[in-house]
């Protein structure tokens, strides 16, 4: 499985944030997003999930075969906000998504084994909004790991979060990436990986026609 | 699609939930008209069932904006966007159906008891709750459109109601006129109700689609 893209780029309004970014991830590879507030991390990354338009260019994810896949259904988008529920309790929440969200590949871990790796055993009966910002950040990662998708596409995914919970979080990266998962992360967070591409954004904002022209 | 329909109507009776908002506000405005027109039996039962429908009306609007808005705030609605043409659809569709088993059932199972306080005979109770059972799906599928548009409206409450209320109109007076054809006698009951459940299936199958529609132009 590889994932493609080609000459992407994004608006944001009148202005062009990301132009002419292109790269190939295949298994077992992670790429970081680095740039300064602003540069367009989070649009590119809501691009590739497909939840907002490319003015240019394509993202693809191609089977083993060449076939493409569907990018909505074998991805996982861990945005800002967390997805859940603050009524819900914890495993009502990562219940629900898991059968919203079960790929067609099945596995993925149980709730509560993946509240587990989340290092937060015995939340789950809690109500989400209960959480501290720290355990519910995890909790939104504990998402990822109920339905297995082989690409995360990950926004500053580590907001919030302390040292250690860094240090697990890049763990959870690696088990995916071993398990031949893909990731692409916004984050300034040494993920400790040989195996990973580095984009940086330099936040350099065109007009519309100026971008455009510029690689036409 | 089933855990989503669970999931809504978990959160819409959890505390905070819209579910008991739309009955109290239907209580109140149908309570307060006795007082307001005085005790003349005859004018309540006439009027009762155009009041009663007025206050379903009004009470499904009510806490309608929330629809999307609420998923697009913990950023559910991403996920929930993140899905081909049909499953998107399907999606507003169940959402749609959990909004009406919510707050629009309530209202149905509300109205023989309002019914008393208007002076409703048994036959016209029975007519209202029969409409407002066909007519409310179809306030909750239409509404869901404009819930759809006003998604990324900080306060887009008023907006939502203002955009669904011409839609809504056909459906309150089909409502009515039928709820009332079944009371007074020459006039037959069947075919505004027909109408009634003409739109409610027309809302059923066009909401869904023009909702997923706008929640796709919406996306940024």
């Amino acid at each position: 499985m590889r994932a493609i893209a080609t000459q992407l780029s994004g608006r944001r309004g009148e202005s062009l944030v990301f132009h002419d970014i292109g790269f190939t991830l295949a298994r077992g590879e992670a790429l970081v997003i680095t740039g300064p507030n602003g540069a367009g991390k989070s649009t590119l990354l809501r691009v590739l999930a497909g939840l907002l338009a490319a003015e240019t260019g394509s993202f693809r994810l191609k089977d083993d075969d060449g076939a493409d896949l569907a990018v909505a259904d074998h991805t996982h988008y861990l945005g800002h906000r967390n997805a859940m529920k603050r009524e819900l309790r914890v495993s009502e929440n990562l219940a629900f998504w898991q059968s919203f969200q079960a790929g067609d590949n099945g596995g993925g871990l149980t709730v509560e084994a993946a509240i587990e790796a989340v290092e937060l055993k015995g939340v789950g009966h809690l109500p989400f909004g209960y959480l501290s910002a720290g355990q519910q950040r995890r909790i939104a990662l504990a998402r990822l790991l109920v339905s297995a998708r082989p690409l995360w596409l990950l926004d500053e995914p580590t907001a919030a979060l302390d040292k250690r919970s860094d240090q697990l979080f890049a763990d959870l990266v690696r088990g995916h990436l071993a398990g031949g998962g893909m990731a692409i992360a916004a984050t300034h967070q040494p993920l400790g990986l040989d195996n990973v591409q580095r984009l940086e954004l330099d936040g350099a904002h065109r007009s519309l026609e100026a971008g455009l022209e510029a690689f036409a | 699609m089933m855990a989503l329909l669970k999931r809504d109507l978990a959160i819409a009776t959890r505390s905070g939930g819209a579910a008991m908002l739309g009955v109290l506000f239907f209580l109140a405005v149908v309570a307060v008209i006795p007082f307001g027109i005085g005790p003349d039996l005859n004018l309540l039962s006439r009027i009762g069932p155009a009041i009663l429908w007025i206050g379903a009306l009004l009470a499904s609007l009510l806490g309608l904006d929330r629809l999307f808005q609420a998923d697009r705030e913990d950023g559910s609605l991403d996920m929930l966007s993140m899905q081909d043409w049909f499953g998107l659809v399907l999606t507003v569709f169940v959402k749609s159906c959990a909004h009406w088993l919510a707050t629009g059932l309530p209202l149905v199972l509300a109205a023989p008891l309002l019914g008393l306080l208007m002076n409703m005979s048994g036959l016209s109770t029975g007519a209202v709750m029969l409409t407002l059972l066909v007519g409310t799906p179809a306030i909750s599928f239409i509404g869901a459109v404009g819930a759809a548009v006003a998604v990324a409206l900080p306060r887009g409450g008023l907006l939502v109601s203002i955009l669904i209320l011409p839609l809504a109109i056909p459906i309150l007076i089909f409502g009515v006129s039928a709820s009332y054809a079944a009371v007074t006698d020459p006039d037959p009951f069947w075919p505004p109700f027909m109408i009634l459940s003409a739109i409610a299936l027309f809302f059923a199958a066009l909401g869904p689609v023009a909702a997923a529609a706008a929640l796709r132009g919406a996306s940024d």
